[in-house]
């Protein structure tokens, strides 16, 4: 196990170097000049030159680089050009707001998708599997974005029974913040509920087929212990790992559904640095986004090992 | 008796295209989504033709106005038609799904030959480097990407194409890792024939099913990816008609004219439906396993 984390957590170094390149790389793609896209209306040659002083970039582009990710390692990721302050406390405000987006749609999706599929895998070829089967379609091809809209317009609009937008801290007022989050938890929780559902109804359906079900039922187990006891734990084992690696999918899909309900989020805060050019902003929260990312995926891996005891040794 | 010899010694000789065609309108499903494809795609090429009105023509006397005979998807807040608008955005949405996924083949796939056939030191180098594109979310690098090329339809192609590649090169290195140690590669290589040659002679047209799958697939994303990119401001630049910037326009007006947000809604969730389940369909159509 020791052995497995280390290589695991070696791998990861490479991976980051080229995510922090690639990152930084992002700017070289600007056209023009970036010191002219910096200073934007001001024109003035010694303020321009100044920007290129301060930011470094009269260096060459590995020089740039280098300052760059000693500035990262250590905790410094730059100012933002709009708020001016610096990324990492914008960061520290921003992601708590998105972490609960994300927790929310998790139990909303986990708690649709895992009952779904269970039920459609146990009810195979019914009308239920059929409207499971649907649903999970409908899940995976509807936008984000256009959901949104559509709950707003029927619970905000034409029912009046929530908030349309905006945001309130569960620390200020708990139910006034679960009321504001309800529809984008939704929102951000549709998809992968439906994907969710697919996963989940095929691993039952294998584990409804395996010889330890057969077992079950054989020694006149009542159906819903077989169900529930034996092939549910068995089949939901890739889901912890689908689960892990999704979170950090929903942080990306959170951009979209906060900026239908307005919510000031981590996805806000890069749409807004990016129609601002706000550079620092949009590196720092892509860097932050990638890394938890990389570690969530090593969690799910490390998880998956902890559960399954074929892999343990 | 002699009738079903016939027919097994004819299913026999059927090429694997005929094979796959034959399994694939056997499903309902996928027929529809072909279907729906095949009318989206004739609807955007046609769309000069069928759309009543000019899509970007403004009228004051027709502001918001719902459905009815004259404006079936009713009016948007210039007045313009709506169904007409929805018609021209087609060609956006489509365009962007094929062009951008051409980009992301046209790259990915002789770097993930590269990877798989090109020794240990090249499968090492773009394997972190593919790790690393697939470690930023997807729609993240996308706008990203849109934005530091500037905001046009033809700057979010790129940007979707560019952060899809990752996906075909880690498929088709998945797939030659698997291919490379079969018989016939083996005997193309012990007469004599060139790394080049094997990967694209040998290797490319046994791996091709697996990329159409994960092609058809990718447009629904990638059309999705469009319409986000769209809806943020990043895509098709107004005037002109894209779904993802109706919807932005729409959700101003949700009070006023909700309908503004139905249609291009609807349309982008018809198209990605129509290519997730052809998607679904060509993998069970294509999967060797099943005969």
């Amino acid at each position: 196990m020791l052995v497995f984390l280390a290589k695991r957590l070696l791998q990861l170094i490479p991976t980051l170097f080229i995510v922090s390149v690639i990152i930084f790389g992002l700017q070289q793609l600007l056209p023009g000049d970036p010191a002219l896209a910096m200073a934007g209306e001001e024109r003035d040659p010694q303020v321009l030159e100044q920007i290129r002083r301060q930011y470094r970039l009269d260096q060459p582009f590995y020089i740039q680089y280098l300052y760059w990710v000693g500035g990262v390692l250590s905790g410094n990721l730059g100012e933002s050009m709009r708020l001016k302050e610096p990324v990492l406390t914008l960061i520290a405000q921003k992601f708590p707001v998105t972490l609960q987006l994300a927790l929310m749609a998790i139990v909303i999706s986990l708690t649709i998708g895992i009952t779904a599929g269970i039920m459609s895998a146990v009810k195979r070829d019914t009308p239920i599997d059929y409207a499971v089967n649907l649903v999970a379609l409908w899940g995976i091809s509807t936008p984000n974005f256009w959901l949104g809209i559509m709950l707003i317009f029927l619970f905000a609009v034409h029912l009046g029974w929530l908030p349309a937008s905006g945001y309130v801290s569960p620390f200020q007022d708990f139910w006034l913040s679960m009321q504001t989050t309800i529809l984008p938890a939704f929102v951000l929780g549709n998809s992968f509920a439906a994907v969710l559902m697919r996963h989940t109804r095929s691993a039952m359906l294998q584990a409804m087929s395996s010889d330890y079900v057969r077992t079950a039922r054989a020694k006149g187990l009542a159906e819903r212990v077989v169900v529930l006891k034996h092939a549910m734990r068995n089949a939901l084992t890739p889901i912890v790992t689908l689960g892990a690696l999704e979170l950090g999918t929903l942080l990306s899909g959170a951009v979209l559904t906060e900026q239908v309900f307005s919510i000031p989020g981590f996805g806000k805060l890069i749409v807004d640095s990016v129609f601002n050019r706000d550079y620092a902003v949009v590196q720092g929260v892509t860097l932050i986004t990638a890394t938890t990312y990389i570690l969530l995926n090593l969690l799910a891996d490390i998880a998956y090992v902890l559960i399954n005891p074929r892999l343990r040794s | 008796m002699a009738v079903a010899h016939a027919h097994v010694a004819e299913l026999n000789h059927e090429s694997p295209t005929a094979r796959a065609w034959r399994r694939l309108l056997r499903r309902k499903s996928a027929v529809f989504g072909l279907a729906v494809i095949t009318l989206l795609v004739l609807i955007a090429v046609l769309a000069p033709l069928i759309a009543p009105f000019d899509p970007t023509q403004q009228s004051w006397t027709a502001i918001r106005k719902p459905p009815s005979l004259q404006h079936w998807f009713g009016t948007d807040e210039s007045g313009r038609d709506l169904f007409s608008r929805v018609i021209f955005g087609a060609r956006a949405s489509l365009l962007a799904g094929v062009v951008s996924i051409s980009i992301a083949l046209g790259l990915g796939v002789p770097i993930g030959l590269l990877a798989g056939y090109g020794g240990r030191w090249m499968d090492a180098v773009i394997g972190r480097i593919t790790d690393a594109m697939l470690a930023i979310p997807f729609l993240i690098l996308a706008i990203a990407l849109a934005a530091f090329l500037g905001p046009s339809l033809q700057n979010a192609m790129i940007a979707i194409g560019l952060t899809a590649t990752p996906i075909f090169v880690r498929l088709t290195r998945g797939q030659v890792m698997a291919v490379k140690v079969e018989d016939y590669v083996e005997a193309a290589r012990a007469v004599g024939n060139p790394a080049r040659r094997i990967a694209i002679k040998h290797i490319l047209p046994n791996i091709l099913p697996a990329l159409i799958v994960q092609a058809t697939i990718s447009i629904a994303t990638a059309i999705i990816a469009e319409a986000s990119l769209s809806f943020l401001g990043l895509g098709q630049q107004p005037p002109a008609p894209s779904w993802g910037s109706m919807l932005n326009t729409a959700q101003r007006f949700l009070t006023n004219a909700p309908w503004m947000a139905v249609w291009p809604g609807l349309a982008i969730f018809l198209a990605v439906l129509s290519f997730n389940i052809l998607g679904d369909g060509l993998r069970d159509a294509l999967d060797p396993k099943e005969r």
